[in-house]
């Protein structure tokens, strides 16, 4: 059991991750949204949106970054493992608070809202409860790491991350012994994972970095230069 | 110069009777649709009046259009692009679906199938979003028909900046006009600056500006961005919707359906020829006032031989020359100069202009004192104040726009002068800075206005960008999706059944 969900269901999540968002992409871009509920109800979406999205991208990125930077990067800049630990306690709690305080909000609008309430689609509730779920655990976490500062944990999970990323065997052995909290938090994280493409999560791929490159502000569009040298 | 030929659209209010029915035939046609019950491409607005949605006109509150900054650049007025960036997670410009209403439909079914009652039995509203019962209708699509609500909550209306207006609140005093409203499909359009995703884009070949429904986000910067607030966010598909300018309609030489439907023969379309190099010189006029005359340089003469061949280099096809050269538009705008654009000093460069409406002789008493010039009163005189007009119109500059109900009062007189007395006075012409053959072709446009006139429409050149061999077999005008029928059916990405609006038990 331990094996299949820290050694296999890893590689599953992923593969629903990649392929079903590459298709849904291709076969079905008229769904691939915000879906943005501003529009309305403004009460309790400015405040809360922006808490919740700035807490959970810096979440994240905390995550990507920390997991899958080799640990020889951070002996050659001299950050300790503890270091590194107290660096993710800090952050990633108050990251955390500002996505617990954000996502109650807009957790509170979706549930009591009638407009909200009507409007959202089963997934729209679920991804959100399924979100909020495991900030909870994550931060429960903080509890757990905060009895061992040494950041032994830790390199244990950056062990198994990047041996599920470089396809080593035995990768799910690195993480055997940690405490339960760790592990339902891994688990769900990789549900959430698998789910991606079936929610509207994929809105996170759209980020529409290239609006700042874009030459100039306009955009004209001819049939003519479509089919030019043809 | 860059020569780029786009469908204008001029609407004389003159003979405006605010029937709707462009309106209604433009709903019917494009938002019959969940998610869109609240959006008109095409509404009618009774001024003066706070309109749809509510105090549209007011960019201080809404950042709608564009901004010169101190530096004299030319910046949407919502913000640079990472300020529009920065604002994604909540837009703070955006309209909640209460500042339009909320959609409503009426439990029907009550009235058949109610038990015996000692009254008669009502079929009372319900919120088309929740279902749920709405005691109090608060807001609707034309909340101020006919001068509807008390003056003190219409006579916010932007249009009355610099105007005593206490006074048009007096029963005497009052007076009233309509303005029917759609896409402007601008020149220099926010919407397409503020779009994050780059979903929305004008057709280099006629202008018209539309938003490509598979790559838009719903990230909703255009909604905010558009001044005239004609981007609708659609609820329930979760991405925005504009007025398409009938396209499949102009591809194939046709009118647009609010065009074809108006009973009043308001609505003219032509081709208008512009030097897309000078757009951005003209939106970016150091003075508000600036802006119409601005604009009116962008435009090109097709007449002129110079125009012509650039026109051809740059692959405007020739019958949209040759239609250039007997636009009504181009006639209304530069010729007999009684067209204006709607609010020019938002900078877009808006393409649906409006002659503005004559009026009567405000105090019926003084009708013999005031000044008559001629057979013509002073335009001063006239019942909707021209400032106020100008203020629509101009940016405030009340100058082009006494001349044109001059002009208008001019056609009149001479007309009447023809038809009645059976004199051609040429004088009344000269008088207004017109010729005889001007008045008599105005009048023949303006008064008669038939059909062939009033559309000048070159149909679409498919036939040099597409091999018609390729597309047999292929779906037409589809919701997005592919193939699709416009009927989404359920699938694992969340994309929904289509089902009938059920109402909830116990109706």
């Amino acid at each position: 059991m331990h094996n299949f969900l820290f050694g296999i269901y890893p590689y599953i999540a992923t593969a629903v991750l990649l392929i079903g968002s590459i298709a849904r992409y291709e076969r079905d871009p008229f769904t691939w949204k915000s879906s943005s509920s501003q529009l309305l109800r403004r009460k309790q979406l400015i405040m809360g949106s922006v808490l919740f999205h700035v807490g959970i991208l810096t979440i994240f990125g905390g995550h990507f970054v920390g997991l899958l930077t080799p640990i020889w990067i951070f002996d050659t800049l001299g950050v300790s493992h503890s270091a590194k630990q107290m660096l993710a306690i800090i952050a990633g709690g108050g990251a955390g608070i500002l996505m617990l305080i954000g996502g109650s909000m807009l957790l509170h609008r979706r549930l009591f809202d009638p407009r909200i309430r009507k409007t959202s689609s089963f997934a729209d509730i679920a991804i959100l409860v399924l979100l909020m779920v495991q900030l909870l655990l994550g931060l429960g976490t903080i509890l757990s790491s905060l009895q061992h500062l040494d950041g032994g944990e830790m390199t244990k999970f950056m062990a198994w991350a990047q041996g599920i990323a470089t396809f080593e065997k035995n990768a799910a052995d690195h993480i055997s012994d940690v405490a339960l909290v760790f592990k339902i938090h891994v688990a769900l994280g990789l549900t959430i994972l698998l789910l991606f493409p079936f929610t509207r999560l994929v809105h996170m791929l759209s980020v529409p970095l290239r609006y700042l490159t874009r030459p100039g502000y306009q955009i004209v569009r001819s049939r003519r230069q479509s089919t030019r040298g043809k | 110069m860059r020569v780029r030929a786009q469908i204008g659209m001029v609407l004389n209010l003159d003979k405006c009777i605010g029937c709707h029915t462009c309106s209604v035939t433009c709903k019917n046609v494009w938002t019959s649709r969940d998610g869109v019950e609240y959006a008109w491409f095409n509404n009618v607005e009774t001024k003066p009046g706070t309109g749809y949605p509510t105090d549209w006109e007011n960019q201080s509150r809404w950042n709608g259009g564009w901004e010169r900054t101190k530096r004299g650049k030319l910046q949407p007025k919502q913000g640079a692009k990472w300020r529009i960036l920065a604002n994604i997670f909540g837009n703070p410009d955006l309209p909640e679906i209460d500042d339009y209403y909320e959609p409503f439909d009426f439990d029907y079914d009550h009235l058949k199938s109610a038990p015996e009652m000692e009254a008669f039995p009502t079929a009372r509203p319900r919120s088309k979003i929740t279902g749920e019962r709405m005691e109090k209708i608060v807001k609707g699509p034309n909340w101020e028909e006919i001068l509807g609500g008390e003056f003190s909550k219409r006579s916010q209306d932007y249009n009355f900046e610099g105007i005593q207006k206490e006074i048009y609140g007096e029963y005497e005093n009052t007076f009233m006009m309509y303005l029917p409203r759609l896409c402007e499909h601008c020149l220099n359009p926010t919407c397409v600056a503020s779009c994050p995703s780059g979903a929305i884009y004008k057709r280099e070949e006629d202008g018209i500006v539309l938003i490509d429904q598979e790559k838009c986000r719903g990230w909703r910067m255009c909604v905010s961005g558009c001044p005239y607030k004609k981007i609708y966010y659609n609820w329930e598909s979760g991405k925005s919707e504009k007025c398409t300018f009938c396209y499949p309609r102009i591809e194939s030489g046709n009118p647009t359906v609010c065009s074809e439907t108006c009973v009043g023969r308001i609505r003219y379309l032509g081709v208008m020829l512009y030097d897309a190099d000078k757009i951005e010189e003209a939106a970016n006029a150091p003075e508000t006032t600036d802006l119409y005359e601005a604009q009116l340089d962008v435009f090109l003469d097709p007449s002129d031989p110079e125009v012509i061949a650039a026109a051809r280099r740059d692959g405007v096809p020739e019958d949209w020359i040759t239609s250039a050269q007997v636009s009504p538009i181009w006639k209304m705008a530069m010729d007999w100069k009684i067209a204006f654009p709607l609010h020019p000093e938002y900078r877009t460069l808006p393409m649906v202009w409006y002659i503005p409406p004559l009026s009567p002789i405000q105090n019926a008493a003084e009708a013999g004192a005031i000044g008559i010039d001629g057979d013509m009163p002073d335009v001063r005189s006239l019942r909707i104040p021209v400032k106020y007009l100008a203020n629509m119109l101009t940016a405030g500059d009340e100058e082009p726009v006494i001349t044109a109900l001059e002009r208008m009062l001019a056609m009149r007189a001479y007309m009447r002068a023809k038809t009645v007395d059976g004199v051609i006075d040429e004088g009344i012409a000269e008088r207004v800075g017109l010729t005889k053959n001007l008045i008599e072709d105005m009048y023949k446009i303006m008064a008669i206005a038939d059909y062939e006139d009033r559309f000048v429409i070159p149909t679409t050149h498919r036939e040099n960008v597409e091999d018609a061999y390729d597309l047999r077999g292929g779906c037409g005008f589809t919701d997005s999706n592919g193939c699709s029928t416009g009927i989404t059916k359920g699938s694992m990405f969340g994309g929904r059944k289509k089902a009938a609006f059920t109402m909830p038990e116990g109706a």
